[in-house]
């Protein structure tokens, strides 16, 4: 065990975990940030997706030693004020269905427009493809990132 | 689809000071035509605050349900449909069967939720005329009010519930005509998408108990194996770990105060595994297995004429699929309390009653001991028909005496679950001299899911079967045969069930008659569709409507873009009727999938976009199962693991999915499932239309 300080949606965290604990489950079991989902522990799913000073990153892959002082970012602090115009644009073309992997694909969507504020069809799907949705949800992602990016991006 | 009687309908509440409250009866599959007594499983609650809540026993799993059904409800209600909320139900003794599946959630409730709807309005008019001491017919509910029309006074359904409360319960409400709808059909925002877009929704996974443990659980990688022995001292140093210890005869849980320390103690467990009688078992052995059965005359589920004395050119072909996983994204797990006398679960689940069960027999409780509640599901599929993780969280609670969730791993899930059967197909025709098809017999050689979970044979098969092996075409002569086996792998009902098989079977083999007779695929259908007649309780004529519709859609027969071809496949089950028209070109020998038409019929639309949701979903869940999904076993055990080597259609390998709908006020039919059997015949014969090779056994890709 060790005492780790994070830096998670802006506010200092102490945690007392083994150095090698993903991250993913100190923001869900320690933390109690649910929002961040588990779908399959090696980095293949996209589900646990979060930012690390701002860059998108598998959270069950990430050991939570290597972002010690650095910014994490979940779902639950991706906007400070209601919702940003990718949430807007998520709820606009209605995109999720059971919804379970969508806070990981918004995550992604979010690095990217904060990269590249006009993806073309192809740029989101080099950027999306890392993230699975077993309802099936590819097209709407694809329109709701579009109308986000329309709209002015994450911001 | 069965109409609701009046004694199975209306059960009245007058809940003094808490508003109106109206029970009634949701009949599921299973369950219509049984009892003859009323049992209200759903109910309708108007309070003073004007709130409309909607209780309602169905899981939602990402089909909409919470949308969709009280929206069926709002409608005969005039309600506003801002004041419209819904109250998951978790398993109760009052109630009827409250499994979801079968794509029963919308075609099982319409009329109830209908009648009850039509009902408080007709009180709450009632209540209002009384009130102002005015004739019933001067009155007018809408937008959540009753309105007297000479005087233009108005009431809340709010400030009328009390008094509307003390009046008779109408057992025979008017009900509204579809051209007067104003919800139903409209394109509604579900409920739960702004929760699903920031993070709060709260899954099965995300429940917590203050002092919950974390659990996880060893257990025999080989089917049916048992625990023979475990050490456990290395596991119990893992920092976190508290408990480790047998559950069950062929498990081991590794309890700690996070998942994470809870996978790291089963990490360092040793078990010793009594693998039993399935360690030589393979994938390759039960398909030949299959193959040999395929010999026997199986029963019969379809007969016509006699295929057995067409004389005519004949055609044969075999086809076979494997066994497959539904995957859902959230993972396996349970949470459950245990306190001596009774247990309480928090399960994503849809069987909440079967969890039940099954977990008070499982630690000795009796079923009203135990309470189960049912949070949001990250996906079902079917895979959460499944009682295990809610009876192995019960279990763990006891042993440790306190909160617990237990947690399947993706690999646990993949390795541990229940799958679609694998299935062998022998499919035989003869053509006519004009090149039409003029027998058709399919032998369906395929493990029976229902007959190995003990539920019983209707005429020495499973009625499932035959009810999925639905056959819409007209031929002077057919046989469809089924040769029921057996296998220990263990089996589930996966979204489509037993339809998949048969679909890629029988619509696979249709495109070979059309290529042998020198047809169009769509052109052989249509002329198979000609005679509008009732086949098995299905309707043929509404088949060739949505071919039509997805060929229209599709440009079918107009040229296509240079290296593009078209298939085309339609399946009627669960009461609907599908087709759709897959594009693809050649690329590197693989397909790659650039357009998939779906057209259905399934009666009234109650939101279309969710309709459109489960088409899109469905295409690509099939595309999966078409491209990749294959389970295999070797030595007895799963070999896949994750989704590197199950992996599930991606952004940049699906299609742009179009979903068109035939306008109808017929009875709603289901729409979670029928979108999943045409893809891959669909797709296979485009891949013939490319290439002249015919994909005979999926996944396409081997």
């Amino acid at each position: 065990m060790a005492e780790i300080t994070l830096r998670v949606n802006g506010n200092e965290r102490k945690v007392s975990v083994t150095p090698q604990t993903p991250l993913l489950w100190v923001l869900r079991d320690t933390l109690e940030l649910s929002g961040t989902k588990f779908g399959c522990g090696a980095g293949l799913c996209g589900a646990c997706t979060v930012h690390v000073d701002g860059a998108a990153v598998r959270s069950c892959s990430t050991l939570v030693s290597q972002v010690t002082g650095k910014s994490i970012t979940t779902i639950e602090g991706l906007s400070t004020k209601g919702l940003n115009p990718l949430q807007q644009a998520w709820i606009a073309e209605e995109v999720p269905q059971c919804g379970y992997c969508q806070s990981g694909q918004i995550m992604a969507a979010a690095a990217l427009l904060a990269k590249n504020p006009h993806p073309s069809d192809e740029e989101i799907t080099q950027a999306m493809s890392g993230n699975i949705c077993r309802c099936g949800t590819y097209d709407r992602i694809r329109r709701a990132i579009h109308r986000a990016s329309n709209a002015g991006g994450a911001r | 689809m069965n109409p609701v009687s009046r004694r199975e309908f209306i059960g009245a509440g007058v809940a003094a000071g808490a508003g109106l409250v109206i029970g009634f009866y949701l009949p599921h599959r299973s369950s219509v035509g049984g009892g003859d007594f009323f049992v209200p499983n759903a109910y309708l609650k108007i309070t003073p605050d004007n709130k409309v809540t909607v209780v309602v026993a169905r899981s939602e799993m990402g089909q909409g349900v919470r949308t969709a059904l009280p929206m069926i409800l709002a409608e005969e209600l005039e309600a506003d449909w801002k004041q419209i909320s819904i109250e998951q139900a978790g398993a109760s003794t009052l109630y009827g069967d409250q499994s979801t599946g079968g794509s029963a959630s919308v075609r099982s409730t319409w009329d109830p939720m209908r009648k009850a709807g039509a009902a408080a309005r007709e009180m709450l008019i009632s209540a209002a005329a009384l009130k102002w001491g005015v004739g019933r017919a001067s009155c007018k509910a809408e937008n959540g009010t009753v309105v007297h029309l000479g005087s233009n006074r108005r009431l809340t359904y709010g400030q009328l519930v009390g008094s509307a409360a003390t009046l008779p319960i109408p057992t025979d409400p008017p009900l509204k005509q579809a051209k007067d709808y104003k919800i139903v059909g409209i394109r509604v925002a579900r409920i739960d998408t702004p929760s699903k877009a920031n993070g709060t929704a709260e899954y099965g996974i995300d429940f917590r108990l203050p002092d919950m443990k974390y659990a996880v659980l060893a257990r025999c990688p080989v089917i049916g194996g048992k625990v023979a022995s475990f050490e456990d001292r290395e596991s119990k140093q893992v920092p976190g770990v508290s408990y480790v210890g047998k559950i069950g005869d062929s498990a081991v849980a590794i309890v700690a105060d996070s998942t994470w320390s809870a996978i790291e103690g089963r990490r360092a467990l040793s078990v010793t595994w009594d693998e039993g009688p399935n360690k030589d078992l393979s994938s390759a052995v039960i398909m030949e297995s299959l193959k040999q059965s395929a010999s026997k005359k199986g029963a019969t589920l379809y007969s016509v004429g006699d295929v057995s004395k067409v004389v005519g050119r004949r055609i044969q072909a075999a086809y076979e699929l494997p066994f497959m996983a539904h995957a859902p994204m959230e993972p396996g797990n349970s949470t459950a309390y245990y306190q001596g006398s009774k247990c309480e679960i928090w399960s994503p689940t849809q069987v909440p009653q079967d969890v039940r069960d099954s977990a008070a027999q499982a630690i000795g409780l009796d079923p009203d001991q135990v309470k189960v509640n049912v949070t949001l599901l990250g996906g079902g599929f079917g895979r959460r028909l499944e009682h295990d993780y809610g009876v192995e969280a019960a279990l763990v609670s006891k042993a440790i005496s306190g909160p617990v969730k237990v947690l399947w791993t993706r690999e646990d899930d993949m390795r541990n679950s229940t799958y679609r059967p694998a299935s062998y197909h022998q499919m035989s025709a003869v053509l006519d001299a004009q090149g039409w098809p003029i027998a058709f017999s399919h032998r369906i050689v395929m493990p029976s899911i229902n007959i190995q979970k003990g539920f019983p044979a209707e005429g020495g098969v499973d009625a499932e079967v035959k009810e999925e092996a639905s056959f819409v075409y007209s031929f002077p002569n057919i046989s469809v045969e089924y040769v029921m086996t057996e296998t220990p792998i263990p089996l589930g009902w996966m979204r489509s069930v037993n339809a998949l098989q048969v679909a890629f079977a029988s619509e696979s083999f249709l495109d070979e008659l059309a290529v042998a007779g020198a047809k169009d695929p769509l052109e052989l259908r249509l002329h198979l569709l000609s005679k509008n007649e009732d086949i098995q309780g299905w309707h043929t004529a509404r088949m060739p409507a949505v071919l039509r519709l997805a060929a229209v859609k599709a440009g079918w027969g107009k040229p296509l873009p240079p290296g593009h071809y078209h298939g085309i496949a339609g399946f009627a089950c669960f009461n609907s009727y599908m087709a759709e028209v897959v594009e693809i070109s050649m690329q590197n020998d693989r397909p790659r999938v650039h357009r998939v038409i779906g057209a259905i019929d399934c009666g009234q639309v109650i939101n279309p976009n969710i309709l459109e949701q489960q088409i899109q979903g469905g295409v690509i869940y099939a595309l999966t199962n078409a491209l990749r999904a294959k389970i295999t076993f070797d030595k007895g055990r799963v070999v896949q693991g994750n989704f590197d080597d199950y992996e599930p259609v991606r952004m940049s390998e699906a299609p742009v999915v179009e979903a068109y709908f035939i306008p109808s006020t017929e009875v709603p039919t289901g729409a979670g499932e029928p979108p999943v059997p045409p893809l891959a015949p669909a797709l296979c014969n485009a891949i013939f239309a490319a290439t002249k090779k015919r994909v005979r056994a999926l996944p396409v890709l081997g």
